[in-house]
């Protein structure tokens, strides 16, 4: 083995025992695949239940210091999301900007009464919590969590195959709740990175094998490597950190309006006060010079990261920054940027693949219809 | 049956040698989901890049293994990328070369010599 950071179950070799395809990924030895294959494995989740090792995902605990009002203040300073009026036990979307206004990294957050939980990505997870500990030291102890596993189980079954060990069925999308199970607590959240119902959970690295192994005995749960976990995300619609969003596009240009409250918006109870307010809040207003939006490409090649694309005449308009084949939609598809003046659904365009320009179409996302438990 | 280091097999069919990827190769690959295959009656090149193979994860190239002319193209692949995962030695063969000599298969590896190449 190398001398790679190992999650959890990694470290158990569980993954090697269930045959996973091992891989670098952000310092991480990590599954790609298992014998399933990526294009099953896809399916399975859309179908049954899908089982996912996350647990290269950073997890922080933010407690006051003080009242839990100034933490959310404070936090709500580092984003342009309403922190404050985040109802205990749900849980909520957000991204730390820059001073211009560029994204540092997506997170997830939860009210969970008297803390905040945050899970941020394995890449930026040490920045991140430099980042927290620079600005909030002062109201919260930032807390990196290191001795659990996070799982994530998506899929139809999710909520059966989690029923078997806590009672889940009361819960809806973007609720966050810690409920105690015969293998200790769990943290458990109805969300996912797939666009399917299903739940992340937090579970102690000492009961983690045994929860897993208990999933994966049930019918229909099937381990899921980061090959489909990416095909998955990208049918969603979901970005990538690093590859669809990064420090210099903004939460505007990447279609990330919903994240932001009216609260923190011009006009609103709490506007602006976040890193990059002047560009983002001028972006809400008048609109972006470019935006991020879904790609059909016409044909069966796939247009993959770093695709040019074009608008009919040759004026270039972006690029792809994810790309790849849908197993669900049964086609190529693909996220990318282009000028706020071809980015409406319908705008025929053309990807360079290999030194040709193939006809592609704007598309709206999600490719895949999500079906979340709202 | 002979094996090229690009994981190619080569296979004689009268005067004309085919070729498709090894089942190690396409093993490798994973789920295969485009394929791009030459026009008919190009002539090619040793290490010409003549087709595209796109699984889930990547994009590779498939070169020309010896000079000659492409006679003959598996168009079934096109519309059944899959196909390569189900059958690469057999069905779902790329495409076919006419050469001068075929003594030029002489110079690529033998069952067992590929065997030793990808044990």
């Amino acid at each position: 083995m190398t001398d790679l950071d190992q999650t959890g179950l990694s470290r158990l070799g569980l993954h090697v025992e269930l045959g996973g395809k091992m891989v670098p990924f952000a310092g991480y030895e990590m599954p790609v695949q298992y014998p399933m294959g990526v294009l099953r494995e896809h399916l399975h989740c859309r179908s049954q239940t899908g089982l996912f090792d996350v647990s290269h995902m950073g997890q922080v605990i933010l407690r006051p210091r003080g009242s839990m009002e100034a933490l959310c203040l404070a936090f709500e300073a580092l984003m342009p999301v309403d922190v404050l009026r985040l109802a205990a036990g749900r849980q909520r979307y957000g991204m730390f900007t820059n001073e211009t206004g560029g994204i540092l990294d997506d997170l997830m957050f939860a009210n969970r009464g008297d803390h905040l939980f945050v899970v941020v990505n394995a890449g930026c997870k040490a920045a991140d919590i430099a980042h927290m500990q620079a600005h909030l030291s002062a109201v919260a102890e930032v807390i990196p969590v290191t001795d659990r596993a996070l799982i994530a189980v998506q899929g139809p079954g999710a909520e059966a195959a989690l029923s078997t060990l806590v009672p889940v069925q009361g819960m809806r999308f973007m609720d966050s709740a810690i409920l105690p199970s015969g293998m200790g607590d769990l943290w458990v959240s109805r969300s996912g990175y797939t666009g399917e119902d299903g739940f992340e959970v937090s579970v102690e690295n000492r009961h983690a094998e045994a929860f897993v192994r208990h999933l994966l005995a049930l019918p229909g749960v099937a381990p899921i490597g980061l090959g489909a976990r990416d095909s998955l995300r990208l049918e969603a619609g979901l970005c990538l950190y690093g590859h669809d969003i990064d420090t210099t596009t903004s939460p505007v240009e990447a279609g990330l309006t919903w994240a932001i409250q009216k609260s923190r918006r011009t006009g609103g109870a709490r506007q602006g006060g976040f890193p990059g307010a002047a560009r983002i809040l001028r972006e809400l207003a008048e609109g972006p010079e470019r935006l991020r939006v879904g790609l059909r490409p016409e044909g069966r090649a796939p247009m993959r990261e770093g695709t040019l694309l074009f608008d009919p005449d040759g004026t270039p308009l972006g690029e792809v920054t994810s790309g790849g084949f849908g197993p669900s939609v049964e086609a190529p598809i693909a996220m990318g940027y282009v000028a706020a003046s071809h980015a409406a659904p319908g705008t025929a365009l053309l990807g360079e693949v290999r030194g040709k320009r193939l006809p592609a179409a704007v598309v709206p996302l999600p490719f895949q219809p999500t079906t979340y438990k709202r | 049956m002979k094996y090229t280091a690009e994981h190619e097999w080569l296979r004689v069919e009268g005067d004309l040698i085919v070729v498709g990827i090894t089942e190690h190769a396409a093993t490798a690959l994973g789920d295969v989901v485009f394929i791009e295959l030459p026009e008919v009656e190009t002539m090619v090149t040793s290490g010409d890049e003549v087709a595209v193979i796109e699984s889930v994860k990547a994009a590779s190239d498939i070169l020309a293994p010896v000079d000659g002319e492409i006679v003959a193209v598996n168009d079934k692949l096109v519309d059944h990328p899959g196909l390569v995962n189900e059958d690469p030695m057999g069905a779902a063969w790329f495409f076919k070369i006419r050469v001068d000599d075929l003594a030029v298969l002489d110079e690529f590896m033998d069952e067992d010599e590929y065997n030793e190449l990808i044990g």
